[in-house]
């Protein structure tokens, strides 16, 4: 089921023949919608992200013995949350192409290879917001002591960043880790030292909005310097990625 | 068409070159420490002329005393550490951009010796801290994190060669990976530095390092790059004359070759030499191996 859209461009292959091969975008979006319907059908990731989120805010509640958090504390487990239940996504993002034959029908597709970086880079980046939008509200009512309302705008726009970050990088080491024998263990273990960075720019930009004197606006306002950090992480992440991906799927 | 009239013309003309350079046995063709023994002297030299410069010639330095003058170790232990991580992942771009497997082995054996010297730089590095500032550990210290991130992330290159069971595939990931951790080894160090205010010593930053520490500084670097290429090569070395070993055990026994064991080392002969050989003959293919590319 989870090849049928690949599948189909492989099998228009030979009349596509005399025709110029298809454009990029359209592949993008086909792979993308691929993606996103098995995700629909199968209900395999997002759930389970969220609901991970949840139990992670309980346990950081029992953890920490504390009611409510503010400031540094609060921007660290939101960012270690969403980093956590990030991972779970990143660990099933191939599986289903590597078990059932999702690679094949691409190598056999005359299509860019790119082509599936950047649909599932698109798809993890979707899982990622749907993730957030159940994690930062039940964030805010579990655990977070201050207001959310003024530092919303500002927080949406550094989670923007993070989630790129986390999707690139997490596509490209499930890429690499989906075809070794312990996949579940060496994907976490690439993957978290590689998103150091974007733990430290993330957690810095979030912390003085979550803390209670931020009234919006420029006052108290992500730093510049950390969203600038993500940003060109995020960027030189995505050129290697881009520029090393093909080699992955060579076979 | 083309290629595949082509194609056996290349093979016996591999077949030829081979053939000429098995009848002339050459030390430095079969065993590829040639130059070894020289180097390996030259960097006992070299790092003798630096402890000792470290110890008598550089002058004390004022607050730290005696201590600072692990300096002269830590510093060039942790330089030439990154530089082979780096050098490491140019290897392996060079790896992805021919399919020479030598070029894999080089970047195993690079990152190998790195991450031996990596674990050094954090020992030396503790001990310092411990001396100067009262703890073994010390967070708010950007280049110490970012070296243990480092050190932390390339941990997983063996692991992670050691699960993929086909030894082409389990090169090219592991090229890969050299690759992208080879661009993370400065971005990493960008982002945290940014993170905390400076406490480490710049010694290479804007402070001005006095006459004679600079050139014993420089000294040791000298001595420790050094000290990094000899193991390098005899690390390669070692690897050569064992596969050469082993591939003179087969061909005495006359054995079919067998099954590839599941390791994390690159194997020179798997993917390159045996395929294009006869089966009889594999062991002409693994002494040429070692012989510097092109």
């Amino acid at each position: 089921m989870s090849v049928q859209a690949a599948q189909r461009q492989g099998a228009e292959a030979p009349g596509a023949q005399p025709r110029h091969p298809p454009r990029l975008r359209a592949v993008v979006l086909a792979l993308l919608r691929k993606e996103l319907l098995v995700e629909l059908r199968t209900l395999e990731s997002v759930p389970g992200m969220a609901l991970f989120s949840l139990s992670t805010f309980v346990v950081f509640h029992f953890a920490l013995n504390r009611n409510s958090v503010q400031g540094d504390l609060a921007a660290g487990i939101l960012l270690v949350t969403l980093l956590f239940a990030g991972m779970l996504g990143i660990n099933r993002l191939f599986v289903a192409d590597e078990e059932q034959g999702g690679f094949d029908a691409l190598l056999l597709a005359p299509v860019d290879r790119s082509a599936m970086l950047i649909a599932k880079v698109c798809a993890l980046g979707i899982y990622l917001v749907v993730l957030e939008i159940v994690a930062v509200p039940a964030f805010a009512l579990l655990l977070l002591g201050s207001s959310l309302a003024n530092a919303l705008p500002d927080l949406i726009g550094v989670l923007a960043l993070v989630d790129l970050g986390l999707a690139v990088i997490g596509t490209f080491v499930a890429a690499l880790a989906v075809r070794t024998r312990a996949r579940d263990l060496i994907g976490p273990l690439i993957a978290l030292p590689l998103l150091v960075p974007i733990a430290i720019g993330g957690s810095r930009a979030c912390s003085p909005l979550l803390s209670s004197g931020h009234h919006g606006g420029v006052g108290g306002a992500p730093g510049l310097r950390w969203l600038l950090l993500i940003g060109l992480y995020d960027l030189v992440f995505g050129l290697i990625a881009y520029a090393v991906f093909d080699f992955l799927l060579e076979d | 068409m083309s290629t595949s009239s082509r194609q056996p013309a290349g093979s016996t003309e591999m077949r030829r070159r081979r053939d000429e350079r098995s009848r002339q046995p050459d030390r430095r063709q079969t065993l590829y420490g040639g130059s070894l023994r020289t180097l390996a002297i030259a960097t006992v030299v070299m790092i003798g002329l630096a402890l000792g410069l470290a110890f008598f010639y550089a002058p004390e330095e004022a607050t730290e005393g005696f201590l600072q003058r692990i300096f002269y170790l830590h510093v060039p232990l942790a330089i030439v550490c990154l530089a082979g991580f780096v050098a490491a992942g140019a290897m392996a771009i060079m790896h992805l951009r021919t399919r020479d497997p030598r070029w894999d082995l080089r970047s195993y054996v690079a990152i190998h010796m790195s991450l031996i010297f990596g674990i050094g730089v954090l020992i030396c590095g503790s001990i310092w801290a411990k001396g100067s500032w009262g703890h073994w550990w010390v967070w708010s210290e950007p280049t110490l994190v970012s070296f243990l991130i480092i050190i932390l992330l390339y941990a997983t290159y063996q692991p992670l060669r050691f699960s993929i069971e086909d030894p082409e595939r389990q090169a090219r990931y592991a090229s890969v990976f050299a690759i992208t951790a080879g661009a993370f080894v400065p971005l990493n160090f960008i982002a945290v530095r940014l993170s905390t205010a400076y406490l480490h010593p710049r010694v290479l930053g804007s402070s001005k390092l006095p006459g004679p520490m600079a050139f014993t500084f420089l000294i040791s670097l000298i001595a420790f790059a050094l000290l990094y290429i000899t193991l390098w090569r005899f690390e390669m070395t070692a690897k050569h004359a064992r596969w050469q070993l082993k591939a003179l055990r087969r061909k005495l026994s006359g054995e079919e070759i067998p099954a590839r064991r599941r390791s994390a080392e690159p194997e020179l002969g798997a993917s390159s030499g045996s395929s294009s050989a006869p089966l009889g003959e594999p062991a002409l293919t693994t002494p040429m191996i070692g012989r510097q590319a092109p």
